[in-house]
């Protein structure tokens, strides 16, 4: 399978990245480590005529401890992000996710920015990072501006990013060495989760985010509220599905994938 | 659309050629270079049957194109053996064990082996499975070749 062609634009900098977005608008899709873009563009279904490959903006992989939080380049890998020493500290959830997004070989391309720019619910980081409560600092041509992981997910592949704008830098906040669970049900070891559960202990509450259980991943409140009111990890776990709409496709029925959400979330907090 | 230059060392060579921005890595390698060592599996980047090795990690060739590899050192299947045709420990291993029947995600599984034995150089049976799942086949229920990449990491140390 190949891509219908395209013209191919190598940039060495956001700003760079930014002016050819502004230009050429709807038409163009910046190109990362292309573990998304490229599988579509191969179907066909992402047909863009401009490709801006920003794999070389090397001045965004970097995972910095900013005091109150801690801040991730858009174009680090998911395995530099499986091999921080101070993620391993700091926030460990993040870490063990990244380790398990998809396979050796698309963790050495694959960026954590990417995946979020994608906005895939199938994928492992944008549930991580909506229980995280991350933060996301978008460039566009008036500048940055910050939008939380609760106002990105729009939609199945559809997120708060303009045509014209480019996700920088994911802030996430201290949630320790410890304190978490990630719980992906799938058929083969490398496969997207048909459910997944994180779990993680942050500020003192348990947040839970959930893969595959709707256009957008999305957040267990109700696991959540349960937690609050002193339930216990089974009764909670039981709310796993509850207000949620998961979709129905050949690996399980909507039916199917309530019910795993509460084993997932189930197994994911008993490690927390 | 126009075409880009691309500029990739294969193997210790330079190879060089004026392709279409949508060429994937291994039409570079299979059309471009005639390396035909490295297989086009899936196509769809589940199976490893086209991994080689981008500035010596594991990648997979059908999921990334050509012109994102200029300027990088590529390894495949072919540059593994010495000059005089010693084989690399890895292809060694796979030879004694037994790694294969039909053969088919051979190259592949063995360029996986090769960035999976650099990462981690004293692999557990669990890190070798887990470490090569993203590459399938078809024919062996894995057993030899597991055995083979536990070979490889102990004839290296």
């Amino acid at each position: 399978m190949i891509p219908a062609a395209f013209e191919y634009q190598r940039v060495g900098t956001a700003d760079e990245a930014l002016a050819l977005l502004v230009e050429h608008g709807d038409e163009a899709k910046l190109l990362a480590g292309g573990m998304s873009l490229l599988p579509l563009m191969k179907l066909r279904l992402s047909t863009p005529t401009v490709v801006v490959d920003v794999g070389r903006v090397t001045d965004l992989s970097y995972i910095r401890d900013e005091g109150d939080h801690l801040a991730v380049g858009a174009l680090t890998r998911h395995r530099d992000l499986e091999t921080s020493d101070l993620l391993a500290r700091e926030c460990a959830v993040l870490r063990a996710v990244a380790g398990q997004v998809g396979d050796n070989q698309v963790r050495h391309r694959g960026t954590i920015g990417g995946s979020v720019a994608h906005g895939d619910p199938a994928s492992d980081l944008p549930a991580a990072l909506l229980a995280l409560d991350a933060r996301f600092v978008v460039r566009g041509p008036e500048g940055e501006r910050i939008v939380g992981a609760a106002d990105f997910f729009l939609g199945f592949l559809e997120t708060a990013l303009g045509a014209d704008e480019m996700l920088v830098e994911i802030r996430v906040p201290r949630a320790g060495a410890s304190g978490f669970g990630f719980e992906k049900i799938n058929r083969r070891a490398q496969d997207y989760a048909i459910v997944g559960a994180v779990a993680a202990r942050v500020a003192g509450g348990i947040r839970v985010g959930l893969v595959n259980m709707g256009s957008t991943p999305v957040r267990a409140h109700a696991v959540e509220h349960a937690l609050e009111q002193g339930a216990s990890i089974e009764a909670a776990a039981r709310e796993a599905a509850v207000g949620l709409d998961p979709p129905g496709d050949l690996n399980a029925s909507p039916e199917y994938r309530a019910h795993l959400a509460q084993v997932a979330v189930h197994r994911a907090l008993a490690s927390v | 659309m126009p075409f880009v230059q691309v500029r990739i060392t294969v193997n210790g060579s330079e190879q060089a050629h004026a392709v279409e921005p949508r060429t994937l890595l291994v039409q570079f390698l299979r059309e471009a270079c005639g390396l035909t060592g490295t297989k086009v599996g899936c196509d769809t980047s589940s199976c490893g049957a086209c991994t080689v090795l981008v500035d010596g990690e594991s990648v997979k060739s059908c999921t990334m194109l050509a012109a994102q590899a200029d300027g990088a050192a590529v390894t495949t299947i072919e540059g593994l053996a010495a000059a005089d045709g010693t084989l690399h420990p890895v292809q060694q291993a796979f030879h004694e064990h037994h790694g294969l029947q039909c053969g088919y995600c051979t190259a592949g599984m063995v360029m996986a082996t090769v960035s999976l034995l650099d990462e981690i150089p004293d692999p557990s049976e669990d890190d070798v499975r887990l470490g090569l799942e993203g590459n399938l086949c078809r024919c062996t229920g894995y057993h030899n070749i597991v055995a083979s990449v536990l070979a490889a990491a102990r004839a290296r140390s």
